[in-house]
């Protein structure tokens, strides 16, 4: 059997296939993140929190609603991206002028609020949220078993991330966005109304971090403490991508997924940080990141 | 001067029933009999004891009437947040400020070991429930404290054991890598090979791990037979959940998870747990007199007790009987005399507290039921076998106790 670095040539193609999932995950959760970063300069720490709001949601509305999957990949991010909207109006714009630092922890202090909440009601075990009937399942691609759930997950997350890059870089209204934020008052006297723009892009970055929840919640036990763990990977990929460059959280969450899961075959202790070594050596050699602007 | 006499007279009564009543109360160190419950209540090991575990004693006080030898039994607890330096600084604020008691409760073994180090130097009593590392009662024992529920020892004796009997004799171990998840491994290697198995590969992942995909590859790539998981909490969660989306069990291949809570299994659901192997110190549903405190216990708190919970109680119940029985509540009398008593509830089998303050008890090897098999929702288990007491834990002879004369 052909080998690559002592392990088998399927072994390996297997794992760089997880590795790929893993990392369509990584890029859509740091879109979001990239995406708030980018136009708002919110350092949104609540976005761990608003991806388990979303997981939640999807169980309790097809707990207590009955409502499917499909219905709450599309219903779920509408519902927790008008939270996210109520969040800005109420709070984050009263803090828009001060240093980011103070939104960090603002964002920080609600996400800790949430999950105090959700984990007094329903503890920390959390619950399991069915696979849906279509996408149960494998498919037997010769060198491994894959899971079709997974394989979906892999197509939803690129066409999401490439959709929103498309938006935000090539159309109109990705262009006022971007004016927006470069500019707020000239754009005003365009007669663009910015603070609805802030509001909306706010409301699209925790949109996005919902529907990776939904996405995530046949894959993971639904936990309040789901989010915590996998926000300081997520951060780590949008500072190795530069803070704010869409297409540096996309391209650098599905590279990021490839390196740790090789570092899964060939020395998994280091798996879990493996992701910050490399966040340690961009900073070193590219402080803005490898996408980023030099500010 | 029949006034005076009757004066006299019941002054005399008076003087002589404050004196009974005081003698009675020197026994007790002060007006109190205080229990200071230390848990994980908002963390990781939240649900196995936590606010659960908290009610459990509850209820052990109120059955046992709220006061003992005359004093009002009081309970106060407190969040560890699973750190040593937090629970041993609660503790010796309890110590110096509550006079406490007794500490019960204590899930993280590094708290459980700190704690009852503490205690040693300030002479106080605790019963430790929800710990799983043996150490605490081999190499950490002390007089002050007494394991209760379950160890290592028996987790890796009793699922591992029954495991290669059923011809389970290739495993690759899944293995957290920090000291509980070593100690398990190194358990379970050698009740593996000693019964004529084989561990043919392995993997150490970081603790916690949220994507168990690579790993289950991994394992599905080895070829054996048991896939081993020496992991608990949420890292047992996720490698069981990812384990059923790739089939692993459909391929042939078996797992057997060697520390499983009830809670654990519930939250996964029976879909991806059926026919999962365990080793339990209790479950609710194995009698009737089991059933009927757990029916009590789901009526206060909403759900099925885990074997940390069932295991408070029992132990608060052992510990206030022998503080009535001796009637003191100096630590080492009591000690004493819990020692001296067998263990016979509802909880504990066969049971009876050894030198080393290792309460020994039978001990069940159960099977997770499969969705047909399950008439509600918490209808989980099926016992398998009962492990003797005397099989299942460490012998005396093995021990390194410096309480134990080998």
């Amino acid at each position: 059997m052909t080998m690559i670095f002592g392990v088998p040539l399927a072994v390996f193609m297997g794992q760089l296939m997880l590795g790929l999932i893993n990392g369509a995950f990584y890029a859509l959760l740091s879109l979001g993140l990239a995406v708030i970063f980018g136009l708002l300069k919110i350092i949104n720490f609540a976005h761990g929190a608003q991806y388990m709001l979303g997981a939640f949601a999807a169980m309790l509305a097809l707990e207590y609603l009955g409502i499917n999957y499909w219905a709450a990949l599309l219903l779920v991010p509408l519902v927790v991206g008008a939270l996210g909207v109520v969040i800005e109006r109420l709070v984050l714009r009263r803090i828009a002028h001060l240093d980011h630092l103070y939104g960090l922890l603002l964002t920080y202090g609600l996400a800790l609020i949430l999950e105090g909440t959700l984990i007094n009601i329903f503890g920390v075990s959390g619950s399991s949220y069915p696979t849906p009937e279509a996408l149960l399942g494998g498919l037997n691609l010769g060198f491994m078993f894959l899971p079709t759930y997974r394989a979906w997950v892999l197509v939803a997350a690129l066409v999401v991330c490439v959709g929103t890059w498309f938006v935000i870089e090539r159309t109109r209204l990705g262009a006022y966005l971007r004016a927006g934020t470069e500019n707020p008052a000239l754009m005003q006297a365009f007669g663009v109304n910015v603070p609805q723009l802030i509001t909306l892009t706010y409301g699209f970055g925790v949109a996005l971090a919902a529907f990776a929840g939904v996405l995530a919640a046949p894959l993971y036990p639904v936990s309040p403490t789901m989010g915590s763990s996998l926000l300081i990977v997520v951060f780590a990929v949008v500072v190795i991508g530069g803070m704010g460059s869409i297409l540096g959280a996309v391209l650098t969450g599905l590279a990021m997924g490839l390196i740790e899961g090789l570092t899964k075959v060939y020395y998994p202790e280091a798996a879990n940080t493996v992701i910050f070594l490399v966040m340690i050596l961009v900073l070193l050699l590219r402080p803005a990141g490898l996408f980023g602007k030099e500010a | 001067m029949t006034f005076n006499r009757k004066t006299l007279a019941s002054s005399i009564a008076l003087a002589a029933a404050t004196l009974v009543a005081s003698s009675a109360q020197a026994q007790m160190s002060d007006d109190e009999l205080r229990i200071g419950y230390l848990a994980d209540m908002s963390g990781t090991y939240r649900d196995l004891a936590g606010p659960g575990g908290l009610e459990a004693l509850k209820m052990a006080v109120e059955d046992f009437g709220g006061e003992v030898n005359g004093v009002p039994i009081e309970v106060f607890s407190a969040d560890d947040r699973n750190s040593a330096d937090v629970g041993a600084n609660t503790v010796r604020g309890w110590i110096d400020q509550e006079s406490v008691d007794l500490v019960a409760g204590m899930v993280a073994s590094s708290v459980s070991i700190a704690v009852s180090k503490l205690l040693e130097e300030a002479g106080g009593l605790a019963i430790i429930s929800g710990s799983a590392a043996s150490s605490i009662t081999n190499e950490h024992c002390t007089p002050n404290h007494i394991h209760w529920v379950y160890d290592t020892y028996p987790l890796a004796n009793g699922t591992a054991k029954a495991v290669v009997d059923q011809g389970g004799d290739t495993w690759f171990m899944l293995t957290a890598d920090y000291a509980f998840g070593h100690a398990l491994e190194a358990d379970v290697t050698k009740v593996v090979e000693e019964n004529g198995g084989e561990i043919v590969g392995g993997v150490r992942h970081p603790f916690p791990t949220s994507d168990f995909s690579s790993y289950i590859l991994q394992a599905q790539g080895s070829g054996a037979k048991i896939v081993g998981l020496a992991n608990a909490g949420s890292d047992t969660v996720n490698a069981i959940k990812t384990a059923s989306q790739f089939g692993l069990v459909q391929s042939g291949q078996q797992l057997a998870g060697l520390l499983i809570f009830l809670n654990d299994v519930h939250a996964m659901g029976l879909e991806s747990t059926q026919g999962l192997l365990l080793t339990t110190g209790w479950y609710w549903d194995m009698d009737e007199q089991s059933r009927e405190w757990a029916e009590r216990y789901f009526e206060r708190v909403g759900s099925m007790p885990t074997m940390v919970q069932a295991g408070v109680y029992s132990s608060t119940m052992h510990y206030l009987n022998a503080v009535d029985e001796a009637d003191t509540d100096e630590s080492q009398a009591v000690r004493a005399q819990m020692a001296a008593t067998p263990v016979e509830d509802f909880f504990s089998r066969n049971g009876y507290i050894r030198e080393d303050g290792r309460m020994v008890h039978d001990m069940y090897l159960a099977e997770v039921k499969s969705p047909d098999e399950s008439t509600g929702e918490w209808d989980l288990y099926t016992i398998k076998s009962t492990i003797p007491a005397d099989e299942a834990y460490r012998p005396l002879s093995e021990s390194q106790c410096k309480l134990v004369q080998n």
